[in-house]
């Protein structure tokens, strides 16, 4: 043989080259476990293990070599667990909060009746309340807020109870036009909660008058009259309320407008479930809001409508204020000259 | 029918990337969108370790339940689906899904996302299977024609499976067995709440 170091070699070559095909076909012995791969080391010695790190990381977060940062996380069972609130929790939840909310009012209408006015000889006589800006603040706030709630509730409860009724295309469409309102329309009701909270805040800090306010219930179940100055403890619980969970809503929503900007996966999945909660409470808040203010109460709604209100039912219901602003004028400056009855 | 599953043997993938490209050639899918990626854990250190990543379709899916159109729907191969004409572009599917597999065409602020994309395990959408619409709006239905999802076809180790649950699982098994270790069935957990036993 001339070429004997040739054929060593191509013999040799001819065996890499089969040796993967051989073990793809599984005819190979298995090999021992020591000898797993081409370096000796055993493969799995400093392999990451799913289920480790899962447990010391709660989530999966590793390299891409595209450029949506997103596609990083490669796993997160947390889904599973904003699965379980978004389906399981808040329907449920939300539910049996508004309908609670209704039958309580409904029980208290067929029991109790309406606030009605006291017969006075003040009746008839008209003072200022709410001047045309707060007015229209409330008016504002009040419409946005309706908008957004029906169109809020709708991402709950719309598929179980009106796609069911018009269909899966018509009920889309109706999603996708309640979706933008609940984008543009959040702008006007976050502008009118912060305008309130600058109005009102100064009427709004407790003050000794709550106490014994809160503890016969406003009279309204014994029909006492306890005095309050401008707000009494109840009104002031639904301006806090509205501040409070409608903060909460704006920075919520503000958050979930520009997805990913300041929070992660987990962050995103807490802003939705905290902005479906607050939304569902202040829901059921202003259900109560809006009966005491129309049905609820002879007198109540002209304070938000025409600005004025009966004297009788300003004496009634916030006698201390009637004394401080409109009985005892403390100069010219005072808030409430515009109101002052003429005699 | 067969119930679909992915499977990505992390010990045999070489993060070549090759499934990423496939599956964007195949259905066309638009600049920015991946519906399939490979996730490397540990990148450069010892016990580094890639998996390729998409939709895995799974048992009782988080992006349908929560869903406030109900655009998603589960074929009878167990594929998640979803119609991109009921789409509102919520991001919700997004927010449930455990492996980021929705996607949008836009970043989303101000609730400008779009319509949903996402791996549609070559399956297409609702409309008529191989139609021109199914194509332009999901990509190519190879499953209708009797072919697996393309990323797993070609994929170069054979790291990533895809096809009935049962006969994946099997093979994998096998291989584990064989070949004396094995780092899981990433993801089946929590897609299916269940692992393959070796």
């Amino acid at each position: 043989m001339r070429f004997p170091g040739l054929l060593v070699i191509l013999a040799v070559w001819i065996t890499t080259l089969a040796a993967p095909a051989v073990a793809q076909h599984g005819q190979d012995a298995p090999p021992p476990a020591a000898a797993t791969s081409p370096s000796g080391a055993n493969p799995t010695t400093d392999a990451v293990n799913e289920q480790q790190l899962l447990q010391q990381m709660h989530k999966l977060q590793g390299r891409i070599t595209i450029p949506d940062y997103k596609a990083a996380l490669l796993e997160q069972p947390q889904g599973r667990t904003y699965q379980f609130l978004h389906e399981r929790v808040l329907p449920w939840a939300a539910g049996i909060l508004i309908i609670a909310t209704i039958l309580a009012l409904a029980a208290f209408y067929f029991t109790r009746g309406r606030i009605m006015l006291d017969d006075s000889p003040e009746s008839g006589i008209k003072i200022k309340r709410f001047n045309l800006l707060e007015r229209l603040t409330h008016w504002v706030t009040a419409s946005s807020f309706i908008v957004l709630a029906i169109t809020g509730l709708n991402y709950f409860f719309g598929k179980r109870l009106i796609f069911p009724l018009i269909g899966p295309d018509a009920f889309a469409a109706w999603t996708q036009w309640a979706k933008f309102a609940h984008n543009t329309i959040a702008w006007p009701f976050i502008i009118g909660v912060l305008l309130m909270l600058v109005m009102w805040v100064r009427d709004n800090i407790p003050d000794r008058y709550d106490w014994r306010w809160l503890r016969e219930l406003g009279g309204f179940v014994s029909g006492s009259h306890p005095p309050a100055l401008r707000f009494n403890a109840g009104q002031k619980l639904i301006f806090w309320s509205v501040v409070v969970f409608g903060l909460t809503l704006t920075v919520s929503g503000i958050v979930m407008l520009f997805p990913f900007w300041a929070l992660d996966i987990n962050g995103m999945q807490w802003a939705q479930f905290f902005h479906a909660s607050a939304g569902t409470v202040l829901t059921a808040i202003i259900i109560g809001h809006i009966y005491i203010g129309t049905l609820g109460m002879q007198g109540a709604y002209d304070a938000m409508g025409s600005g004025e209100v009966d004297l009788a039912w300003a004496r009634a219901h916030h006698s201390a204020w009637v004394e401080q602003e409109h009985l005892q004028p403390r100069g010219a400056a005072s808030a409430g000259t515009a109101g002052v009855p003429a005699e | 029918m067969a119930r679909m599953k992915f499977l990505c043997d992390s010990d045999r993938c070489i993060e070549c990337n090759a499934c990423v490209t496939a599956c964007k050639n195949e259905h066309d899918v638009p600049w920015g969108i991946n519906r399939r990626r490979v996730v490397t854990l540990n990148d450069g250190k010892p016990g580094e370790r890639s998996i390729s990543m998409a939709c895995m379709h799974c048992t009782n899916a988080p992006c349908a339940a929560v869903c406030p159109v109900d655009c998603f729907f589960t074929t009878e191969d167990a594929v998640v689906l979803h119609s991109k004409d009921l789409c509102i572009g919520c991001g919700y599917c997004f927010y449930a899904c455990p492996f980021g597999a929705p996607q949008y065409p836009r970043v989303g602020n101000f609730g400008s996302r779009g319509k949903m994309d996402k791996c549609t395990y070559c399956a297409g959408g609702p409309e008529q299977d191989n139609s021109e619409a199914e194509y332009v709006k999901y990509g190519r239905n190879r499953l209708a024609e009797g072919k697996l999802p393309l990323c797993a076809e070609m994929c170069s180790t054979k790291s990533l499976l895809a096809g009935d649950g049962e006969i994946i699982a099997q093979i994998y098994r096998e291989r584990v067995l064989r070949r004396g270790y094995g780092s899981g069935t990433w993801g089946w957990q929590t897609a299916y709440r269940e692992t393959v036993a070796i």
